[in-house]
């Protein structure tokens, strides 16, 4: 009984899947390698390769928290998430 | 419609420098326009000169590129005439309290419904590295080898005093704050000042032995807290972000259409 979630928190999206990766899209012509995508990552998921361009290292430690997407300030980086719910439904 | 979608991409890569803040403005400003649903033909960006008036260069929307200081004039001619179109003015920290100081100050008195942004990098970037009317004391510039002894403007308290209806600070490294601050200032009705605090690596930072990008954004996340919170009463130097004035003020063009109008009514009778 205590482990029913409670109607209301299962509206609220508590207990719905979490959205998971698709693709991180980083386009090399326009990234300047400045690397804020890389050092405010939470999960290590960017660096920096040898032409000082961003790119994907480990793409299943991603959390999909957008914050390298949100923070490029050359608009380079595109992380494409899959909602489960909206999948199910088409 | 999508971010991409509000951007002129064959302009792409743009000019600024490696890690520059701006971009990070443009980045947040595009996110807001579109979670506003503001359609591209309602909105007018008007800018004066420097790295940051760069700005409208890149937006596909109405844009006006003017002088030096005087984006706040020409977009008070852009909304006299076109009231019902949404107005944003992004400007230099120099740009609008140096050069355009009188402007900036006659705005905010007069509540002219329009979104000031104030890219506070503390430096003139585009020519050179000089300081600015935001660098403070202690900053070194071109112009200041030896540490500068101006005082800094307070943008915030500036333009409270000055009369602003909607007045907020963030920073480049608070991108969900600055994307929320965004929406309410480009959403209230008046005069909306909005300083958000930017990096220059180039001139500011190497000037200053800051570092780089990162490093700058590390800073902005360090030395600033929320509005009141326990932090900035621990230690009045950290610089407080957030909504400081938001209210309901008579509207300098809804003001002078009711004048008309009421002038119009006598006329008649
Ligand atoms: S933040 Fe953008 S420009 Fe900087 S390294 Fe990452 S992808 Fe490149
Ligand atoms: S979405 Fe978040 S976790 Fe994934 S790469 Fe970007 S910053 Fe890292
Ligand atoms: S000089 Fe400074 S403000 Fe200008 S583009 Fe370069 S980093 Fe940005």
């Amino acid at each position: 009984m205590k482990h029913t979630p409670k109607p209301d928190m299962v509206l609220k999206g508590i207990f719905m899947a979490k959205k998971t990766l698709k693709e991180i899209r980083i386009n090399r012509a326009w990234c300047k390698g400045c690397r804020i995508c890389v050092h405010f990552c939470p999960g290590q998921v960017l660096e920096c390769d040898a032409q000082d361009k961003a790119v994907v290292q480990r793409p299943q430690d991603c959390t999909c928290c957008m914050e390298c997407e949100l923070r490029c300030p050359d608009l380079a980086i595109e992380v494409i998430v899959e909602h489960p719910k909206e999948a199910a439904h088409g | 419609m999508a971010v991409q979608d509000y951007i002129r991409k064959r302009f792409f890569p743009h000019l600024w420098c490696q890690g520059c803040g701006h971009g990070i403005v443009l980045n947040s400003l595009i996110r807001a326009i579109e979670e506003l649903g503001i359609r591209k033909n309602d909105l007018v960006m008007v800018s004066g000169i420097g790295c940051s008036s760069r700005i409208t260069g890149y937006v596909d929307v109405h844009t006006l590129h003017t002088l030096h200081g005087r984006a706040l004039a020409f977009a008070t001619g852009v909304k006299m005439s076109r009231p019902e179109l949404r107005v944003i003015v992004p400007m230099g920290d120099g740009d609008a309290l140096a050069i355009g100081g009188n402007h900036f100050i006659h705005s905010a008195r007069r509540n002219i419904d329009m979104t000031a942004l104030v890219m506070n990098n503390q430096i003139y970037g585009m020519t050179g590295g000089q300081f600015s009317p935001l660098s403070g004391p202690g900053v070194k510039a071109t112009t200041a080898p030896f540490g500068n002894i101006d005082h800094g403007f307070d943008v915030v308290k500036l333009a409270t005093a000055a009369g602003a209806s909607f007045v907020a600070r963030t920073t480049t490294y608070h991108v969900h704050q600055m994307i929320s601050i965004l929406k309410e200032a480009i959403s209230h009705k008046g005069f909306s000042v909005v300083e958000i605090m930017s990096q220059c690596p180039t001139y500011f930072g190497r000037k200053n032995k800051l570092g780089g990008a990162v490093d700058m954004l590390d800073y902005f996340k360090s030395h600033t807290t929320a509005k009141g919170s326990d932090a900035h009463k621990k230690d009045p130097l950290m610089i407080e972000r957030g909504i400081f004035v938001k209210e309901d003020r008579p509207e300098y063009c809804s003001d002078y259409d009711m004048l008309v109008k009421e002038l119009q009514l006598k006329g008649d009778a």
